[in-house]
């Protein structure tokens, strides 16, 4: 068997993984347009704060390739899948013919156009590439701006921190990490990233650039060295989107994997749209477990097994300057119960006496994957003594009998 | 409120350099000795409340503690005691009997120290244990002086009476479902299950979980019936009336209604929180022929299949009491010295009732000889057995076997703080409260109660192969194999002993 | 492989194999020591207690391992035994294996001021053989045992 897998992050080292679980033997080739060994995306921002070392950006062990008996073509892209011929090409128009192939080719930023931003020039922070071309031009005490106060944005704050104090960031939500924050949550993550020096405009947006200036719509405006343009990512869908394949905002795969459309094709990650089980509908779920836990399945049905990717939802586990924030599931809910101590936030979303939701931050972060079990596994809270668990998160709210299975057994 | 006149009667060491604040001693304590202050982020004691039962000194992850006996004294007095003074204190308080458990702790002789066990030089050569048979095996009930063969030549059985076979002369004596708790039940059943010998259920019943053990079960049969009937009975191996019990001649027994739990109830077959009041004496047995009345219920009532035991206190006139029990049908006779235990008994009659069992196993075993009747009936002794060495003396004595409970208790950790009444026992064993009764626990407990027998069997064997004596049969009632030491002539009479030397 | 399993029924709540654990996870050879010098020592090992029910948790050392497969740095691994250990050079602290694990056994190492995670690696780093919290348990309730089937 000829495996090819386009994608050397999170979704294609899974998919090694899901192959190697059988086939110990069938030939397994990746490809990527850039030239590293597998290395961990989320750890730019570490590295670009020098937390992570360079031999620490390795997402695998030295040997991953030679133990997994995996070919690499690194430095090279995908542009075209020949569905008909079971073949790849590569930019420098050579072939790579495969049995089963796994397009893992994540996504890439989303810069809206904005005037006199390309005359400017920004960075963008997705890849090891993007925080390299920053470390090299940042100064220390350079003013730097950061359009987006999502997770990438915030994180590459963080890592600028070490450089510089003198940090502004912008959205054009009402509050940072709208899309896994409340309003509470995020105005207490605000609050503590503000005490660290950095500033937020908020609720606005840049209207233009002018040289090294930003005008902003609410009149305001900010003076740069280095823009780092944040505001969200798009999938990578165009391989398969050429090829036949059924794509929405992300590609279309049934639950084994398999891109709906084509045969013998699979795809995992941040291309690809999962099944949100927390509300019932496809979305795009950008994280690294998902990635690989998308590409272990198809790895395993490509090399001949039958799994299911099921349960996903949303969850994320961040920290910024140290105050950590956990967020699983969906935040719609008849009922919710939150606790507010100082930094410490919790609040846990209920619907139909199941937990489907939970954001917790500082201390309440402990043992979350009580709660993201729970929803996962959409245990009937009338089942558990919540009252105990909606405080002390702990198997000792479960029955004696879940409790047994869970810690007499082995898993 | 007014002053308390009772200081504490230990004091608690800590090491400061080694407490590591753990808290395992503040979470272990049913006596709520210890406690931790946060705004002194230091451990402190309550130590009027310790009753030395040693388990936060034996859990202590650094060993940093120590209990000691409380250094301040009253003014000294051969007369009046610090513990007599401080009992009067405490019924002027409570205007209550005083109670007390476990054995009698009065500074009265233990003869088992004064007698010494002979073995062989030169003549009559000693026997290796580890290289020749010792037969340490026991047939308990009555023998019969003839016997009628088949005529094929085997013995006709069905003339004989029921025989209790043990594989080792030790038996675990009664102690009720109640007294103790539940898992320390399982731990002498399994014991004794392993060992081949038997466990005896005391006077609370049977629980059901425990019904499967039943071929290595002694079912009792008390002044307050508890517990009794036809399944019952069909599940012991034996059988034993209690009549009485060393540690309380002559009184009855009280279990509290709180402590008549659901499981403790469904056991004794009594309403839940209810008293469970054993009388003092069998309300129908005035005499030994009202005994043998009730002998021969329990035989009519199993087919005469089971030996029946009756079990005495050592009192006084015990000899001729026994040898009324010889005469009423009992297969086996049980004799309870007065330093035996006991899970709660009023502390006077505990301290001042009943005689030594030396001299009562001496007297009676005499008495049965005397009347030619020892055969009609196997004698256990009872009532503090501390050891192997007690053992060999009481069979020397003329005990068939005998019976232990403190060794037992202590085997599964008892550190005997003597604090059974309090029901708060912290090693899991004199208690009902769950949460206490898991700390004893019984996959464990149970080997190191067949450990204990082993070893005791181990060195009974090595002191009769000193002797000479292979076989248990013949060192029973052999008092040559003893000598007394330090005793007066009437003692040595009594004990039917030479002195050390002649 | 031998995993470490609690007994509900004996386990008594003491907590003694949470500071065993620390100790055993210290580096000081002995537990004065391990609390006294080294005062923030972490179990990686956690007594629940609820009213009458007390029982140890730690890793369970499962099959699925999702922490392993949700650790962005690759710090969590598991052998081919079926052991899962953290190199803690390579944890960034980004938790996403204590909002992945349904046991709650990731731990938050408060030692660090909770830079890394840190969690059950059955003592083979460091004595070795018997972890410490079953070699230390007052009442036999943890036990180290094999209950894998063969599949």
């Amino acid at each position: 068997m000829n495996y090819v897998i386009i994608g050397n992050s999170a979704a294609g080292i899974g998919c090694v993984q899901g192959i190697r679980d059988k086939d110990k033997t069938g030939k397994i080739t990746i490809i990527s347009d850039e030239p590293y060994f597998t290395y961990s995306r989320p750890l730019i921002s570490y590295w670009l704060g020098n937390a992570v070392t360079d031999e620490n950006m390795k997402y695998r062990d030295r040997d991953f390739y030679e133990v997994n008996n995996v070919d690499t073509i690194l430095g090279k892209r995908a542009v075209k899948i020949d569905a008909a011929v079971k073949k790849v090409i590569l930019d420098d128009n050579s072939e790579v013919a495969y049995d089963k192939l796994l397009v893992g080719t994540g996504s890439k930023p989303f810069v809206p156009p904005s005037p006199g931003l390309d005359e400017t020039g920004y960075f963008t922070f997705m890849k090891y590439d993007d925080a390299k071309a920053v470390k090299q031009a940042v100064t220390p005490g350079a003013k730097v701006l950061i359009v987006g106060a999502g997770l990438i944005g915030l994180k590459a704050a963080e890592a600028l921190h070490e450089y510089t104090e003198n940090i502004t960031v912008i959205d054009l939500a009402d509050r940072i990490l709208s899309s896994i924050l409340d309003e509470e949550a995020a105005t207490i993550m605000q609050k503590h990233i503000e005490s660290k020096g950095v500033k937020f405009f908020l609720g606005t947006s840049v209207n233009n650039f002018v040289g090294k200036t930003a005008h902003l719509k609410n009149g305001e405006t900010c003076d740069f060295d280095i823009l780092i343009m944040a505001v969200g990512v798009r999938p990578n869908v165009e391989l398969i989107k050429d090829a036949g394949g059924e794509v929405n905002r992300g590609i279309i795969t049934d639950k084994s994997q398999a891109v709906k459309g084509l045969t013998d094709i699979y795809a995992a990650g941040d291309c690809t749209e999962s099944f949100d089980t927390s509300i019932g509908e496809n979305r795009i779920l950008a994280i690294l477990p998902n990635a690989f836990l998308q590409g272990e399945i198809a790895g395993k049905n490509m090399s001949g097994q039958d799994f299911m990717y099921v349960n996903a939802i949303p969850q994320n586990a961040i920290g910024f300057f140290g105050l950590h924030i956990i967020t699983a599931g969906s935040y719609s809910g008849d009922d919710a119960y939150e606790v507010i101590d100082g930094d410490s936030y919790k609040k846990l979303f209920i619907k139909a006496g199941k937990l489907v939701g939970f954001i917790l931050m500082g201390k309440f972060v402990a043992k979350a994957g009580i709660y993201t079990s729970l929803i996962k596994e959409k245990i009937p809270l009338s089942d558990i003594d919540f009252n105990l668990l909606k405080d002390n998160p702990g198997l000792a709210a479960f029955s004696r009998g879940r409790r047994d299975k869970k810690l007499a057994e082995f898993h | 409120m007014s002053v308390n006149y009772i200081p504490s009667t230990f004091a608690v060491l800590r090491d400061t350099d080694r407490c590591i604040k753990c808290r395992a001693c503040e979470r272990q304590c049913s006596n709520e000795v210890h406690y931790y202050d946060a705004d002194f982020d230091k451990m402190f004691v309550h130590e009027e409340q310790c009753v030395d039962c040693q388990r936060c000194v034996t859990i202590c992850p650094t060993k940093a503690l120590a209990i000691i006996e409380n250094p301040n004294s009253f003014r000294k007095a051969s007369n009046y005691s610090q513990q007599l003074i401080l009992e009067n204190y405490r019924q002027a308080s409570t205007g209550a009997v005083l109670l007390s458990s476990m054995g009698n702790p009065q500074d009265f002789p233990v003869y088992w120290d004064k007698m010494l066990i002979n073995a062989s030089q030169v003549t009559n050569p000693s026997i290796d244990p580890l290289r020749e048979p010792m037969e340490t095996k026991v047939f308990l009930g009555k023998k019969h002086t003839h016997i009628n063969r088949n005529p094929d030549g085997t013995i006709d059985m069905t003339e004989q009476s029921p025989q209790l076979e043990i594989k080792y002369p030790i038996m675990f004596s009664a102690m009720s479902y109640g007294s103790i708790s539940y898992n320390a039940h399982e731990s002498l059943a399994r014991a004794a299950t392993e060992l081949g010998t038997f466990y005896n259920t005391g006077e609370g019943g049977l629980h059901q979980d425990f019904y499967q053990y039943k071929t290595n079960t002694i079912v009792q049969v008390a002044s307050g019936r508890f517990g009794v009937s036809k399944d019952y009975l069909d599940a012991g191996a034996a059988i034993e009336i209690k009549m009485g019990q060393g540690a309380k001649p002559g009184i009855g027994g009280h279990l509290p209604g709180k402590k008549v739990s659901d499981d403790v109830s469904k056991t004794r077959m009594i309403p839940k929180g209810t008293d469970a009041i054993s009388p003092a004496p069998h309300h129908d047995i005035y005499s030994i022929e009202d005994l043998r009345q009730l002998i021969f219920s329990l035989k009519e009532a199993t087919d005469y299949k089971k030996p029946v035991i009756v079990k005495i206190a050592a009192v006084h006139n015990v000899a001729a009491i026994a040898s009324g029990i010889a005469r009423s049908g009992a297969d086996i006779l049980v004799i309870d010295g007065f330093r035996g235990g006991t899970g709660a008994a009023p502390t006077r009659i505990r301290d001042n009732v009943g005689i030594p069992i030396e001299l009562a196993l001496a007297s009676v075993d005499q008495r049965l000889r005397d009347e030619q009747i020892r055969n009609e009936i196997s004698i256990v002794a009872a009532g503090s057995i501390r050891s192997s060495s007690d053992a060999v003396k009481a069979f020397a004595l003329g005990a068939d076997a005998v019976y232990i409970a403190t060794p037992a208790l202590l085997a599964i950790g008892c550190h005997l703080c003597r604090s059974c009444h309090g029901a708060k026992c912290n090693w899991g064993i004199a208690t009902q409260r769950p949460d206490l009764v898991k700390r004893l626990n019984p996959d464990v407990a149970y080997k190191r109660l067949v450990n204990l027998v082993h070893a005791w069997d181990h060195e009974i064997k090595e002191m009769m192969g000193g002797m000479g004596i292979n076989s248990l049969e013949a060192l029973k009632g052999n008092r040559l194999m003893l000598r007394g030491i330090g005793l007066t002539d009437k003692e040595l009479q009594i004990l039917g002993i030479m002195h050390a030397g002649e | 492989m031998k995993r470490v399993y609690v007994n509900e029924n004996r386990c008594l709540g003491c907590h003694l194999c949470e500071y065993w654990c620390a100790f055993a996870n210290s580096g000081e050879d002995s537990i004065v020591k391990a609390f006294k010098l080294n005062k923030d020592a972490m179990p990686r090992i956690n007594v629940e207690d609820s009213g009458e029910i007390h029982f140890a948790v730690q890793c369970r050392h499962c099959n699925d391992t999702p922490c392993v497969k949700a650790c962005i740095t690759g710090a969590l691994s598991v052998d081919a035994e079926g052991l899962v250990s953290i190199d803690t050079e390579r944890c960034v602290g980004c938790y996403t294996c204590v909002l992945t694990c349904p046991y709650g056994c990731i731990v938050i190492d408060e030692k660090n001021g909770g830079k890394t995670v840190t969690k059950c690696e059955l003592c083979v780093k460091n004595a070795g053989g018997e972890p410490w919290c079953v070699k230390e348990c007052i009442n036999g309730a943890i036990v180290f045992e094999d209950r894998s089937k063969i599949l």
